[in-house]
């Protein structure tokens, strides 16, 4: 006789963390080798600068052999110049003269830079540009825990930490302002001004056109809403937005959707817990990925020195009593807590059978929605 | 272990959203399966570690089997005894969106094209594919390189004796830019060379220290001959040695594997070749999932595989919206909603991807969205399911126009057999749905017989063909291939309101008007000798207006006779909620208002 399994299979549901006080690590780490310029154990501010390298120069390309109309065997005695001679734009590399010099050809440098190679097989030669200088600055307050020398730095935080759903653009650094008394009150352009440049502003429902325009024209460093439509984020980015990996747009800001697509209000943890920290300098970060193993957009409160226990990371694990929020139609956006785990499969309006749960919304209604159609908010 | 002594077999498919485990039995000589089990995929952080998700996939055939698989230390118990274990374990994998390959070549209509076939062969994804006439500047070819990490690069290019110089010079570009590896970024960026044998040792001089080279036959040794078997031998082989390596967790599963794990779409296009190669017929299958979707097709045995990267249900559903339109999503839809409305919608499933349709207007408009992926899918197949070009043709006039006809190997008219499978396909609440996008989507011509993945388990089974092909056909004719019937559709263009076709079966005639869709039950298992008669001037397969003896072999779904002509003709916006609510009702696609209807049902979760 078999014996009964021994663990719970696979019950994960994802979550948004809504964080009061917890503890992050992030890595800050270059694109390339170059230079660490803190140590294990400093403490560092967010916008202060902890390493940094130089990427080497973009290639171009040019054939020498061809341009000369000569074999790339026969190259050598033609070049003007050599692997890793500095070059400048439009200065001849290489010069072919007939007998008596009736003919000639030069071939000039497609950019400035340095020789990388030069073909004797192909003709091919190499030009590298400029290097380009990468700075990275510490993106939150708090403490040095982890260095790879000349590549990496792990700073630890203690913060309030809010993750989005969908951000756009990258890091960036303001002052916390909100716009609305509530979570649900919708917000206008009027509402933003001179005063806002720079500052990380919160609009709680739905963001609309209008807003964001505005938002831009005042130069916001960093929008956060409970939604905005599909459309406008199409608008603002020029071309739709096909799959959910984001953080390198240019638009002016960085935006953070904390709920979706729609008509939807910021759920009422999270604007809570924004506007307990009205005034404080925030760091956010709109880069995106949603696969398995999601990167979300994020704003981080750092809190100093602060102390006392962190919240736990997240369970991942519906429980009686757990607080969600339903995504997906017809309850899309309401919050509400989980109030049965049935184990049998359910069959849900479209016939499927599938895993539920019972919740009590909110608003006091009681509804069944597939497990996989909730959200966990923990804290 | 000895194939005639294996009774238990477990096998999981790691896919970049979940990760699906069944249970096959051998019971009364045959081998079955048993059950599935699932899990999310935990290859990324906060896991990374793609064993834990298999745990857990493994941990649900358990819970619902009741069979102990696992021990207290979280290993597999092996070999089956006393009603606990499993004699061997298989896997195949997609890890992080699957193996992601660079092709370049020195023409891209040519020699590019033949790697990037034999890539997609391979299984893989093409990240993009550089060539000398793709257009851009050699620096802009080096950005690209460098932009992209992939998990490594095939090169092709010059036929065997043929041009050697601008095949170095396209290595050279590689080695200039130094592009990094996705996974693992201590090691050297596998590069595969199967291109003209002469400059070999030229490509070695300019990759030494840069890359790790491997080099395999030209696959095109001759310009009228295509060898693409040891190019996709290579692409695999690096897989499991450098790409499989260095994926979280996966060292991990290769020692529990007892066979090489495989490439999830390389899985899927052996069973679909094997289906091909058994029946002797010509194949078209689909693998649509949560971010790419795969097709297949054989064709007088010719085998292609192409995956659009960016179509699929949850990670990619914006993507398919973005470039099918919103206008080209509305024709499947019979509502009054908002468009801005919908875009909302379909945009959150991409940002909430394994949430399911609890209503049925949800589910409608996610299967409206599936048709549109599956026909661009369709359509981008076809661009790459092609004759070889680059081939001296004697032509004449009277032939020319037929050779241009030939070049593209996807034959509506000549396919048999139309497989579904994913998510959307297997996991529709009624096969019926299932077959109506297919219909829709891959506009069957004349007549075509239907079937979907039960639960989507191809993959698993085309591992296992590898080490116990007995096991794994029986699975599949029984318990993975659901037979949902046959479609009869003329090509041309019916006139509404008069027959579009008759078909004669078993003495009854039943027959569909043009503009309209009807249903004649078969059940699965039975085959019927059928007369079709098309309407005047349009061909089930004989010739404009002419009669066709066929066969017709039943299902859950059973006969469908598609009178809309082909290519489909669609209603206006004004007729649209009538007219595909009679399509919907003549398929009893989905319940009526308060109906519970009791027609062949899926789980889902």
């Amino acid at each position: 006789m078999a014996e009964a399994p021994r663990t719970q299979a696979g019950a994960y549901t994802p979550t948004l963390m809504v964080a009061a006080n917890t503890l992050i690590r992030r890595e800050r780490r270059l694109p390339l080798p170059g230079e660490v310029s803190v140590e294990v154990g400093d403490r560092v501010e967010a916008e202060q600068l902890v390493a940094a390298a130089a990427l080497p120069g973009k290639v171009s390309a040019i054939n020498v052999a061809r341009e000369l109309n000569v074999p790339p065997g026969e190259i050598g005695p033609r070049l003007l110049k050599h692997e890793g001679d500095p070059v400048e734009l439009g200065e001849p590399i290489a010069e072919y003269k007939s007998f008596l010099g009736f003919f000639r050809a030069t071939v000039l440098s497609p950019a400035s830079g340095t020789v990388e190679a030069i073909s004797t097989v192909t003709g091919q030669a190499l030009i590298r540009g400029e290097p380009i200088p990468v700075e990275l600055d510490a993106y939150v307050s708090g403490k040095v825990v982890r260095i790879e020398p000349g590549e990496a730095v792990t700073v630890e935080c203690r913060c309030a930490l809010i993750q989005g759903i969908l951000g756009i653009g990258g890091e960036a650094h303001g002052e916390l302002a909100l716009l609305t008394g509530s979570a649900t009150e919708p917000v206008t352009a009027e509402a933003l001004s001179e005063a806002h440049r720079g500052k990380v502003v919160v609009c709680g429902a739905q963001l609309g056109w209008g807003v964001l325009e505005r938002a831009r024209e005042v130069g916001v460093a960093g929008l956060v809403a409970g939604a905005m439509s599909a459309t406008d984020l199409d608008r603002l980015l020029g071309a739709p937005l096909g799959v959910a990996i984001t953080g390198q747009e240019q638009v002016g800001l960085t935006l953070i959707l904390t709920e979706g697509f729609g008509d939807l209000n910021m759920a009422q943890e999270t604007y809570d817990l924004l506007r307990q920290y009205e005034g404080e300098r925030v760091a956010l970060n709109g880069a995106t990925q949603i696969r398995a193993g999601v990167l979300r957009p994020e704003i981080v409160i750092s809190l100093g020195g602060a102390t006392g226990e962190a919240s736990p990371p997240p369970s991942g694990q519906l429980q009686v009593g757990s607080r969600v929020r339903v995504v997906r139609e017809p309850y899309f956006g309401l919050l509400g807590r989980v109030s049965e785990l049935p184990d049998q499969l359910k069959q849900v309006e479209t016939e499927a059978r599938t895993r539920v749960l019972r919740a009590r919304l909110d608003d006091g209604r009681e509804v069944t929605v597939p497990r996989a159609n909730v959200e966990l908010i923990e804290r | 272990m000895n194939p005639e002594d294996i009774t238990v077999i477990l096998a999981t498919d790691c896919g970049s959203t979940t990760t699906k485990a069944i249970l096959i039995e051998l019971q009364e000589g045959e081998y079955r399966l048993r059950l599935r089990g699932e899990a999310p995929t935990t290859v990324e952080a906060p896991y990374d570690d793609v064993l834990v998700g298999v745990r857990n996939a493994i941990a649900e055939v358990e819970q619902l089997s009741g069979r102990q698989l696992l021990d207290e230390q979280g290993e597999l118990i092996r070999p089956a005894r006393d009603g606990r274990g499993t004699d061997i374990y298989l896997s195949t994998s997609s890890p992080g969106g699957g193996l992601q390959v660079m092709v370049m070549g020195l023409v891209r209509r040519m020699t590019a094209e033949s790697a990037e076939r034999a890539a997609l062969g391979a299984g893989a994804i093409v990240m993009d594919v550089l060539a000398l006439d793709d257009g851009r500047e050699a620096y802009e070819r080096i950005q690209r390189m460098r932009q992209l990490r992939p998990d490594m690069v095939l090169i092709s290019g010059g036929v065997d004796g043929g041009e050697v110089e601008r095949v170095v010079e396209m290595v050279e570009l590689v080695a200039a830019a130094k592009p990094r590896v996705r996974l693992g970024t201590q090691f050297c960026l596998p590069v595969i060379f199967a291109g003209n044998v002469q400059a070999r040792p030229l490509v070695q001089q300019a990759l030494e220290g840069v890359a790790d080279l491997h080099i395999v036959d030209n696959l095109r040794p001759t310009m009228d001959r295509e060898h693409l078997q040891p190019a996709r031998d290579g692409i695999q082989e690096e897989f499991l040695v450098h790409v499989m390596q260095h994926a979280p967790g996966y060292d991990r599963l290769l020692e529990w594997v007892d066979a090489e794990i495989m490439p999830t779409p390389a899985a899927v296009g052996d069973i679909m070749r094997q289906i091909a190669e058994r029946e002797g017929i010509n194949v078209l299958g689909v693998d649509i999932g949560g971010a790419t979707t795969d097709v297949f097709s054989v064709f007088d045995g010719r085998f292609t595989r192409t995956v659009s990267a960016n179509l699929g249900m949850s990670y990619s559903i914006s993507n398919v919206l973005a470039e099918a339109g919103m206008e080209n999503i509305l024709r499947w839809v019979a509502t009054e909603e908002d468009p801005t409305r919908l875009s909302d919608r379909i945009r959150n499933k991409m940002l909430r991807p394994t949430t399911i349709p609890q209503s049925l207007e949800g589910l409608r408009l996610e299967q409206a969205v599936a048709r549109e992926a599956l026909r661009l899918a369709l359509e981008q197949h076809k661009s790459l399911a092609t004759g070889l070009r680059g081939v001296r043709r004697e032509r004449t006039i009277s032939l020319d126009q037929r050779q241009m006809g030939e070049t593209c190997l996807v034959d509506m008219r000549r396919l048999d057999l139309l497989v579904g499978s994913g998510g959307v396909l297997s996991h529709a609440p009624r096969r019926n749905q299932a077959a109506g996008m297919m219909v829709d989507a891959f506009q069957p011509e004349g007549v075509t017989r239907l079937a979907v993945d039960s639960i989507f388990m191809m993959p698993q089974l085309g591992a296992l063909a590898q080490v116990h092909p007995r096991a794994a056909e029986q699975v599949f004719f029984r318990d993975c291939l659901i037979r949902l019937g046959t479609c009869v559709a003329p090509v041309g263009k019916p006139r509404p309101g008069r027959l579009a076709l008759e078909l004669e079966m078993k003495g009854e005639t039943y027959g569909v008007k043009g503009g309209e869709m009807a249903l004649v039950p078969l059940p699965p298992g039975e085959k019927r000798e059928v007369t079709v008669r098309p309407g005047p001037g349009l061909n089930v397969g004989a010739g404009p207006g002419k009669c066709l003896t066929a066969t017709v072999e039943g299902g859950v779904t059973g006969v469908i006779l598609d009178g809309r002509g082909r290519p489909l003709q669609l209603p206006p916006a004004e007729q649209r909620a009538e007219v595909l609510a009679q399509w919907e009702a003549a398929l009893q696609a989905y319940p009526a208002t308060g109906e519970t209807a009791d027609l062949p049902g899926v789980t889902n979760g």
